[in-house]
């Protein structure tokens, strides 16, 4: 328990050096999310492209909103 | 014939296909070296005889610092290829390191401040390491704004392009602030002629770190590379095979 504590306290720099611990941890996995999350989006958005471009091609109605027919 | 390889960077498809290949490569060291670093670094190697522990700080501060100028130097060096050879590809890599190197160089003045605050008395000084830093920072959030501004992809592209070419003065002046000014910062104990200044002990973890950031930084990159390249190759008949699930 005391070496646990000892080790939390880090001398008296905790205050200062977990928050940047803490920080960094955080950029590191949001950049993994982020991207993620992009590359997602990125791959939704191709498919519905195709999608409404293979609906056009088909003959169906164009579904851009204003588009004549 | 020998030229075919270098072609090859420049296909959109290709890239995107080694890119999804390569990710894993490099995501999953990079994990594996920041625990080994961060075991290493925060437990094993000694505190130090004049900061004490408070110099742990250097394992998250030095390598997000570092990081921080190489984005920009990856990110500086694709824009100039995408404008010279108009490669659309390097473009795209140069859109791709701008939102990573922002977040790692907001950590690097974050932690950067947090070391200062109990080692020099002060969370933040218009120091030159600092203030050359906090340029960096604005460079690439100028880049970003720009781009986003910039309605045509291949406008945004020349514009930031030149944005990010110019400001590459100032990753030297960075590097070289701690030695041509007065300056609260120390001077360089790694990136130096000669050996680095630093025990052994203290240097195995940090280069841990330096590893799995770069790494880190590979592997983010490729995933933002692919979404990028998505969503420029509009009409390509490729792309009706890689997002078919």
């Amino acid at each position: 328990m005391k070496a646990l504590s000892d080790f939390l306290d880090m001398g008296g720099y905790a205050g200062y050096l977990w928050p940047s611990y803490i920080l960094t941890f955080v950029v590191v996995v949001l950049n993994v999310v982020w991207a993620r999350r992009l590359l997602g989006r990125s791959r939704e958005e191709a498919r519905r492209r195709l999608a409404t471009r293979a609906a056009t091609e088909a003959g169906a109605a164009p579904t851009r909103a204003g588009e004549a027919t | 014939m020998a030229w075919t390889w270098f072609h090859r960077l420049g296909s959109p498809p290709y890239i995107y296909s080694l890119a999804a290949r390569l990710t894993p490569w490099f995501a999953w060291p990079a994990a594996l070296l920041m625990l080994a670093g961060l075991i290493d670094g925060l437990v094993l190697s000694p505190p130090d005889y004049q900061q004490g522990d408070g110099f742990r700080m250097m394992y998250v501060h030095v390598p997000t610092a570092y990081m921080s100028i190489m984005i920009y130097t990856t990110m500086a060096i694709s824009a100039a290829v995408g404008l010279i050879w108009r490669i659309k590809v390097a473009h795209a890599v140069a859109a791709s390191c701008a939102p990573i190197g922002a977040s790692i160089t907001l950590c690097a003045l974050v932690t950067g401040s947090l070391w200062g605050a109990p080692m020099w008395g002060t969370y933040w000084e218009w120091d030159p390491r600092l203030t050359s830093e906090l340029i960096l920072l604005f460079l690439y959030l100028g880049y970003m704004g720009l781009r986003s501004a910039t309605e045509d992809v291949q406008r945004a592209d020349r514009i930031s392009a030149v944005l990010a070419v110019v400001g590459v003065v100032n990753v030297p002046i960075i590097h070289f602030s701690v030695v041509w000014w007065n300056s609260l910062h120390q001077a360089p104990s790694l990136m130096r002629l000669g050996k680095p200044t630093i025990a052994v002990s203290m240097l195995i973890p940090l280069l841990l770190m330096l590893l799995a950031f770069t790494l880190f930084f590979v592997a983010v990159l490729l995933v933002r590379l692919r979404a990028e390249i998505l969503s420029r190759e509009r009409s390509a008949s490729w792309i009706r095979e890689v997002v078919t699930p």
